[in-house]
């Protein structure tokens, strides 16, 4: 922790900035930074109310403290809270300025040139057009009715819409993280889905011109009303240059009746390097609400990235026949710390909910799978069925598994399978004779293991999943 | 082609092979027979590369090159194939998508092109129905529940579309039943050419009727102390091996 600090106190030196016409704030939080943060966005009555009474419950809490995650102390008074995207003058002005081996796997990945820029962090102005594709793609939304925006937009045009889900599925007091999030949030997005629309195309922030930069503290709000359908893509395969350390995001899903929602995401920010030093904190809560009958929510992840993940996307499934599904791989290599799972809430009666959480561990890495499944009473006929399996690649790495559950309906039907497995010589060596490298056998072997959770993943995403693998892993074996 | 001298191999200090001399010229098809642990497959998977063996002496040189000086894969690539006694399963790897992969690699590595999916499946079609499977084998996990007849069948599919100059067949024919021994045996046949060495590691005469071999060597404790033609089978079918311990002992 201490490198964010220093790189903290580096990037403040010039003293600090109290004005609230500038771009940054100065490291520390009080209630006057919640206000500022809530004035700079000129955001409506309430939503400064919300973030207050959050900041409120946020000072009562304990600092968390895990079991499995071996976590420096986070000092949250030697964070600055707001720095508007434009004062960066760190950002490289041109791909010459990037560090050549994020290009490199940039390469690796297969990303178009035009977008590398834009990814590594490149002032915006120095990019590539975007305009264009992103218009084009507004104008499909709005025929169908969809909002699709960031969440400050939001919340000047659809007001009446946030203040009436925001913080329904994920209170202000549901977690250390969930309450520091409601209270200084910064950015995030937004989607809202009328009655009875199949968005016409996977949402992807990929495609929000202004994605850039929301920042450590994101804020998502997805709402499908009755009979709508939508499949949303979170993030994006390449690396993102990024100089927060702690990130703490929130994301609120709700399905009316009949609606579906899924959820994508691939996430690979910075992990650390080989010694453990640096990486991202990855804090977030994720929790999708299946309010009405017949709704479904499901939650695809693929994790490769962040020195620490903390992470449970969830369902509450309250309406009758609602459905929560839960589709995991997350790899940890080096000095890397997972800890992830779900939780799935039954409540409603005949839900039914699946579990498929695929962990691979390599290096020194640690991984821990912890899932929650909880049939309350009024959850007649519920059923579950999870399957976690672990995925070690040398000996120096470990994974744990958490199954919890509690019953407590006695028709529930629960089915729980777990697996431990090894990269083992003789499969390298049976591809291997057949001509394939030792790289790309790993990478077979790997892939093939996590199938059942690649196939939920949308097509694109799907083969940039498998790209992001082959390099998380490179040089794990051998 | 093959030229194996003095070859002694051992795995955690145990001395598995003791001195095998043998040499395999294109065209040629041997039979090696022997006794359970006579070190058969040890010879197989020296050849073709495993690291846990140590070569404690002698040389092996694949097309005038030093077979110890080249990667697992590269031997695969210079043409050298193993059909493996036990095949090991790939959960969740396709087997065409394995397939595809080791042709793509072998064919690069003699300077052709990748072939682009149409050609490929084009190829694997007729293949698959040559060994008499099911094209459903394609699309289930590399040897993943198959059994014991279908993963050979598999090994000789594999074989058909890599056209190896040297297969190394390790008891490719057992755990086959009467019509899977007649299919395999066809595979293998198909493959017979004057450009291409084959080395059956079998304990049964019976394979031999199918594919008849040009000679036959009998390996005891890691040693080849015998060779003939195909009716040194025949005798071996009738005596077993003892009278050749006791002819090596004299
Ligand atoms: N790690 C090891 N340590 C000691 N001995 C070993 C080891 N691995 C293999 N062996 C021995 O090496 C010998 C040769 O084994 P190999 O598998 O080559 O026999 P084989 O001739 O193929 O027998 P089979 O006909 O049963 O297939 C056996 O006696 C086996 O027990
Ligand atoms: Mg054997």
């Amino acid at each position: 922790m201490k490198a964010i600090e220093d790189q903290i106190a580096n990037k403040y030196k010039h003293g600090f900035v109290t004005d609230i016409e500038s771009d940054t704030l100065p490291p520390g939080l009080d209630e006057d930074v919640v206000r500022h943060i809530s004035r700079i966005k000129n955001e409506p009555e309430f939503l400064l109310n919300f973030r207050l009474k959050a900041f409120a419950h946020w000072k009562t809490l304990p600092k968390p403290d895990w079991a499995k995650l071996k976590i420096e102390p986070i000092d949250y008074q030697a964070i600055s809270y707001y720095s508007a995207p434009k004062i960066d003058e760190n950002a490289p002005k041109s791909l010459d300025e990037v560090d050549p081996k994020l290009l490199e796997t940039y390469d690796k990945l297969g990303i178009p040139l035009h977008e590398r820029a834009r990814l590594a962090g490149v002032a915006v102005d120095a990019v590539f057009d975007s305009v264009s594709v992103a218009t084009t793609f507004k104008d499909t939304l709005h025929k169908a009715g969809v909002i699709f925006g960031s969440f400050s937009e939001a919340a000047q045009n659809y007001p009446e819409l946030i203040e009436e889900y925001l913080g329904t599925v994920v209170p202000i007091e549901d977690n250390f993280f969930a309450a520091l999030n409601s209270a200084v949030f910064t950015d995030g997005s937004f989607v809202y889905i009328p009655k009875g629309v199949r968005c016409p195309m996977e949402l992807s922030t990929y495609f929000r011109i202004n994605a850039a930069n929301t920042g450590q503290f994101e804020r998502t709000l997805i709402i499908a009303e009755e009979g709508s359908h939508v499949s949303y893509l979170e993030g994006c395969t390449a690396p993102m240059r990024d100089e927060n350390q702690l990130h703490a995001a929130v994301v609120e899903l709700i399905a009316q009746k009949d609606a579906e929602i899924k959820y994508s995401t691939v996430q690979n920010w910075y992990p650390g390097d080989e010694n453990g030093l640096g990486g991202i904190y990855n804090f977030v809560t994720k929790r999708g609400d299946c309010r009405g009958d017949r709704s479904k929510i499901s939650w695809t992840q693929v994790e490769t990235g962040s020195a620490i993940t903390w992470k449970y996307p969830s369902c509450l499934l309250k309406g009758d026949y609602s459905v929560g599904e839960f589709y995991s791989v997350a790899v940890t290599n080096n000095y890397q710390q997972a800890d992830t799972g779900t939780k799935m809430i039954h409540i409603g009666k005949n839900t039914k909910s699946t579990i498929i959480a695929k962990g691979i561990s390599a290096g020194k890495s640690n991984s821990s799978y912890r899932g929650l499944v909880k049939i309350l009473p009024s959850a007649e006929n519920a059923r579950n069925y999870s399957q976690c399996d672990s995925l070690l690649m040398g000996s120096t790495c470990g994974a744990h598994t958490f199954p919890y559950i509690e019953a407590k309906n006695p028709t529930a039907k629960i089915e729980h399978e777990a697996t431990t497995s090894k990269v083992s010589d003789d499969q390298l060596f049976y591809c291997r004779q057949r001509g394939i490298s030792e790289e790309d056998a790993v990478n077979m072997i790997v892939n093939g293991f996590c199938k059942s959770v690649f196939q939920e993943l949308p097509m694109e995403f799907a083969v940039e999943a498998q790209a992001l693998l082959a390099v998380s892993l490179e040089g794990a074996v051998g | 082609m093959l030229d194996i001298k003095n070859l002694h191999a051992s795995i955690d200090n145990n001395k598995i092979l003791n001195g095998i001399d043998l040499e395999i010229k294109a065209g040629e098809v041997h039979a090696i027979m022997g006794p359970n642990g006579s070190g058969k497959s040890t010879l197989a998977s020296v050849l073709a590369g495993r690291s846990e063996y140590e070569i404690t002496d002698g040389t092996v040189t694949f097309n005038g090159k030093d077979l110890f000086e080249l990667e697992i894969e590269e031997r695969a690539r210079e043409g050298l194939f193993l059909a493996f006694q036990y095949p090991q399963e790939i959960p969740g790897v396709n087997n065409v998508y394995l397939l595809k992969a080791a042709v793509n690699a072998v064919r690069k590595h003699r300077g052709l092109d990748e072939f682009d999916a149409y050609d490929f499946l084009s190829l694997v079609r007729e293949k698959i129905k040559f060994m008499e499977m099911d094209e459903k084998f394609l699309h289930r996990g590399v040897n993943e529940g198959f059994s014991g007849g279908e993963k050979k069948r598999n090994e000789i599919l594999q074989m058909l579309m890599l056209e190896p100059k040297l297969a190394v067949l390790d008891e490719t024919d057992s755990g086959l039943d009467i019509d899977a021994l007649k299919v395999v045996s066809k595979g293998v046949n198909a493959m017979r050419s004057d450009e291409r060495g084959i080395l059956m590691v079998t304990h049964y005469q019976r394979l031999l009727d199918y594919i008849k071999p040009d000679f036959v060597h009998v390996l005891m404790n890691g040693k080849i102390v015998k060779s003939g033609d195909h009716t040194l089978a025949l005798e071996l079918e009738a005596k077993g091996y003892d009278w050749l311990l006791d002819a090596e002992a004299a």
